[in-house]
């Protein structure tokens, strides 16, 4: 099963036997340039290079352009294209039916930030274990070129003239709703959002990455805190992340006291390596701080915003059995006969 | 206690000569919400089931915590007929704020049983009244001040248990039950029983006909609510995941699910669970929960009532049209909007089958009793799955939180049916896989579920059009196939549907039809109305789509009357729009305003329509 080329040339494979080619998903239909298309590239590459087997990965979204985009990357992967800002149920329902399996979830600020906004705090606050992605662009794309809940206030478009609200900033969204992973990124920074990607899909709970993704047709005008540009200019990395193996040496060259190493559960770790700032990831109200700090100072701070890996997953808190709920059966779900006489009994 | 026993008068003659009623009454206690009487109607209700008289304790309360007025009804009747009766023969009167009009609702020469801090009203010369000493009672039990309230109320149990002749063995027993055998609570609650019913032995010479007399008892019967009874059906079917949202009338039913589930399905070597039960952030998340869980092969549902219904329209859509297998609980109470949250209805028939934006046609399954939810509990599950669609099953707050006489549950006989779900192995046999392929002619495509580890297995599951690979596709001719298969799918689910119901009578041309919770007011009233001479056959349907039984029904009749509880004869407008030609023969007769509905007034209903169709 895990043959993939009919033993045609000896191509490169990971440690499940696969090789590139079989992570990739159906061609995309977004615009070109899309940063949506650079964020799937990512999990693609993140998926191969971690060894997971696309088999047991479930790629969940809501609706809108970010949503539709598991569709182009892994294939082999099933996916669920489901209702607007809704994805945190689904994924809830089917991570607590088959723990055994990963789910990425991909969502947008519109499906995020408006409708979905419920959701995605009451998925913080239960832990559910999943790497949640925001493809975040400030606008509706699907719908050609509505404000969103995290435009910038003062931007102008086309139709609609100034958006005069605040934006919400979902990275701060996930810190008040103790979320155990906050992650920001920038799709123009794509060796970044793969080492977040890696150390995401390594995290128990919920991880959730916000990534500045541009909207090359509706919202890239250099003004925009959403753009390319505005992005290439204004990034400001933490640190440099790098997502290590359990079993690997780290092959850096650094000088003491500059990188912090963190061990994960499943004994991989993250290395961060130290640049101008000196960012807490353990200090919750820090970390606020430096949003609060850099999003007044018009500055796009990327990287590992916030690590607390302390939390009990949904998964651990619901004490299920060993076995996936989805594959028990008959045997194991029907009480016996004399159970419900017992049960009965009680009702005379 | 001279200040009640002063306030005894003399009984009115006529009652001296009556001939006792035995086992034939309906006694209504009207309290305040929130006082504590549930667990003294309770203990009446089980105590007449345990001495085998069929008996009905139905809760007509109001949407608060405390304060509000409450009445209890409780029917006892040897026959069996348990429906509700909108006149009391015998009342508990202990609110003041109500007093007046719960005499009004006592039948002609009825009784009253009265808090003496009420004054007796003069105006009712018919009505036996007997005082109760409720405050110089609780004083000589002082119970501790945070049971005031609860013992008090059993003042009334011990009045009761004395004048109709409860055995008391039975109300302390049936105590034990509701205490979980704790003996303190029991002795404080029986001391004020006792004591009350040996004041009437001595004050209270009897003055009424009525009086309850033990029957052989069918020690099978079950006294149990429609929830309860849910809740097992869905645990005998092996609901692994459940998720739901607070919300009367149907709160009940997943909390029963959280009451059992530990004991019945915990690992019994780890006490680890074979379920997750989740307490959602409302009910959009509660249903996606569902189908997300629907969608990775567990057996998934959730329960809610009519506005958790309109909530979950948008995924119900969706698992309909992805066709994923979930099982929703609707526990009918009276809409439209809030409507009255905590009064009964049959008001979502039409809500439920159309579902959704667009085209959709939702299986429903429709329980009459108890017993009936057991079943349909467990056997949606398997309709879910084997038809890979949402099943709604449709109950009511009557049916739902009442207190029922109820055949035993039915351990299923039938092994889980788990749908078509291709394997690895199986993928790796047939070489090829689309999601959407009627591979069998039956419109049911067979599915895979995530984790099959075979590079086949995967596909993408959308609410958007798609071909027979899950691809989106906008071709209309994809469109068109696909609905095709979906209808023919779910007309196929017409024959593995629980079959109507049928009672007949000798040479009957009227039919009627209902569903649901109205069952033992037909059932009565058809009684009633065959003494008068007026033959009726009775259909109760079960399931959506309509077998074609009741095709036949309709046909085999010269009028059928459609009676429901809800203004517009929703059922009646369904019954037309699947058979338009027999469109005339149906007749609607409805009532809505929340209560159950009541044996004189089907009676008067059918009568009344009768004769109109013999005038006219």
């Amino acid at each position: 099963m895990k043959d993939n080329g009919n033993g045609r040339a000896k191509k490169k494979v990971n440690e499940v036997g696969l090789s590139r080619s079989d992570y990739k998903g159906r061609p995309t239909t977004l615009c070109q340039g899309c940063g949506h298309n650079s964020i799937s590239s990512q999990i693609m590459a993140a998926c191969y290079e971690l060894s997971i087997q696309p088999e047991n990965v479930m790629k969940i979204s809501g609706i809108g352009c970010s949503s539709k985009s598991p569709t182009y990357f892994m294939s082999r992967s099933h996916g669920f294209n489901a209702v607007h800002g809704r994805m945190p149920s689904i994924a809830t329902g089917a991570s607590i039916a088959n723990r055994s399996l990963k789910t990425i979830g991909v969502s947008g600020d519109g499906d995020t930030a408006s409708i979905g906004i419920g959701q995605f705090i009451h998925l913080m606050r239960r832990n559910v274990p999943m790497v949640y992605i925001i493809e975040n662009n400030g606008v509706y794309g699907l719908t050609k070129g509505q404000f969103s809940a995290t435009a910038d206030k003062g931007q102008k478009l086309k139709k609609l003239g100034v958006n005069p609200f605040m934006p919400i900033d979902l990275c701060m969204e996930a810190l008040i709703a103790n979320c155990g992973f906050v992650a920001r990124s920038f799709a123009g920074d794509p060796k970044q959002v793969k080492e977040l990607l890696k150390s995401a899909l390594n995290f128990t709970g919920t991880a959730v990455l916000d990534i500045i993704s541009p909207c090359v047709t509706f919202n890239n005008r250099d003004e925009s805190t959403k753009s390319y540009s505005w992005g290439i200019e204004h990034e400001y990395p933490l640190h440099d992340v790098t997502w290590v193996p359990s079993y690997d040496e780290i092959e850096m060259e650094i000088e003491p006291g500059e990188i912090v190493e963190v061990t994960l559960h499943n004994k991989s770790r993250l290395v961060l390596k130290k640049l101008e700032h000196n960012h807490d990831t353990s200090d919750r109200l820090a970390a606020m701080q430096l949003l609060e700090e850099t999003c007044c100072a018009e500055i796009l701070a990327t990287g590992l915003i916030y690590l607390n890996q302390e939390q009990e997953t949904f998964q651990s808190v619901e004490n299920l059995v060993d076995k996936p709920l989805a594959l028990l059966q008959q045997q194991d779900l029907r009480p016996s006969r004399e159970a419900l006489d017992a049960v009965m009994d009680d009702l005379r | 206690m001279s200040k009640s026993q002063a306030k005894q008068r003399e009984a009115p003659s006529v009652m001296e000569s009556q001939q006792p009623i035995v086992n034939d009454f309906t006694l209504v206690v009207a309290t305040v919400n929130g006082s504590g009487s549930q667990t003294s109607n309770l203990a009446l209700v089980r105590a007449f089931f345990r001495m085998g008289i069929p008996v009905s304790g139905k809760n007509l309360f109001p949407s608060n915590i405390q304060g509000l007025p409450t009445w209890y009804t409780i029917r006892v009747n040897a026959k069996g007929h348990t429906a509700n009766k909108l006149k009391s023969d015998l009342l508990v009167a202990m609110n003041m704020a109500t007093f007046r009009e719960d005499l009004d609702k006592l039948q002609q020469g009825g009784v009253c049983f009265y808090d003496d801090r009420l004054a007796e009203p003069a105006d009712r010369p018919d009505v036996v009244f007997y005082p109760m000493p409720i405050r110089d009672l609780v004083k000589e039990v002082d119970p501790p001040k945070q049971l005031r309230d609860y013992v008090s109320n059993m003042a009334y149990v011990g009045l009761l248990a004395e004048l109709l002749e409860i055995d008391i063995e039975e109300i302390r027993s049936s105590l034990d039950t509701h205490f979980g055998g704790r003996e303190r609570s029991v002795a404080l609650n029986m001391k004020m029983i006792d004591l009350a019913a040996s004041w009437a032995r001595e004050n209270l010479p009897k003055r009424d006909p009525y009086r309850v007399e033990r029957m052989p008892k069918d020690e099978d019967l079950l006294l149990v609510d429609g929830n309860t009874a849910a809740a097992l059906g869905a645990i005998y079917g092996g609901v692994t995941v459940a998720s739901w949202y607070p919300i009367t009338p149907a709160s009940s039913l997943a909390e029963n699910l959280e009451y059992y589930l530990p004991h019945l399905r915990s690992d019994p070597e780890t006490g680890k669970a074979t379920y997750a039960v989740i307490q959602a952030e409302d009910e959009l998340a509660a249903i996606g929960m569902a189908v997300g869980a629907g969608w990775v092969g567990a057996r998934a549902m959730t329960s809610t009532s009519g506005p958790g219904i309109s909530l979950m329209s948008e995924f119900a859509g969706l698992a309909f049209f992805a066709e994923i297998p979930i099982v929703v609980w609707d526990v009918q109470r009276m809409g439209p909007s809030t409507g009255l949250p905590t009064r009964t209805s049959q008001g979502d028939v039409l809500p439920v089958r159309f579902l959704s934006h667009g085209d959709t046609r939702f299986t429903m399954l429709i329980p009459g009793a108890p017993h009936e939810c057991f079943e349909f509990g467990w056997r949606a599950f398997d309709l879910a799955e084997r038809f890979q669609t949402p099943v709604f099953v449709l109950s009511d707050l009557d049916l739902g939180m009442n207190q029922w006489v109820s055949r035993p549950f039915q351990y299923p006989e039938e092994d889980m049916d788990r749908g078509k779900v291709l394997t690895a192995e199986e993928l790796e046999e047939l070489g090829d896989y689309s999601r959407y392929r009627d591979v069998d002619g039956d419109g049911i495509a067979p599915r895979t579920i995530p984790g099959t580890n075979h590079p086949l297995a995967a596909f993408f599951t959308r609410g958007t059009g798609h071909d027979e690979r899950a691809v989106y596709s906008e071709k209309a001719e994809d469109w068109d196939a696909n609905i095709e298969r979906l209808w023919r799918k779910l007309e196929n689910a017409r024959k593995l549907l629980p079959a109507p119901v049928l009672q007949q009578m000798d040479d009957a041309e009227v039919g009627i039809i209902a569903f649901g919770s109205t069952d033992p007011a037909i059932v009565e009233a058809r009684q009633y109305l065959s003494d008068e001479g007026l033959a009726t056959d009775y259909l109760r349907i079960r399931a959506i789509p309509f077998s074609d039984s009741v095709r036949d029904f309709i046909q085999g009749h010269q009028i059928v009357y459609v009676i429901e509880m809800n203004t517009d004869g929703q059922m009646h407008k369904l019954l037309q729009l699947e058979w338009p030609a027999l469109a005339t023969k149906l007749v609607s007769l409805t009532k809505n305003n929340g209560v159950p509905l009541d044996t004189d007034w089907t009676i008067e209903a059918v009568r009344n329509a009768e004769d109109q169709r013999h005038e006219g």
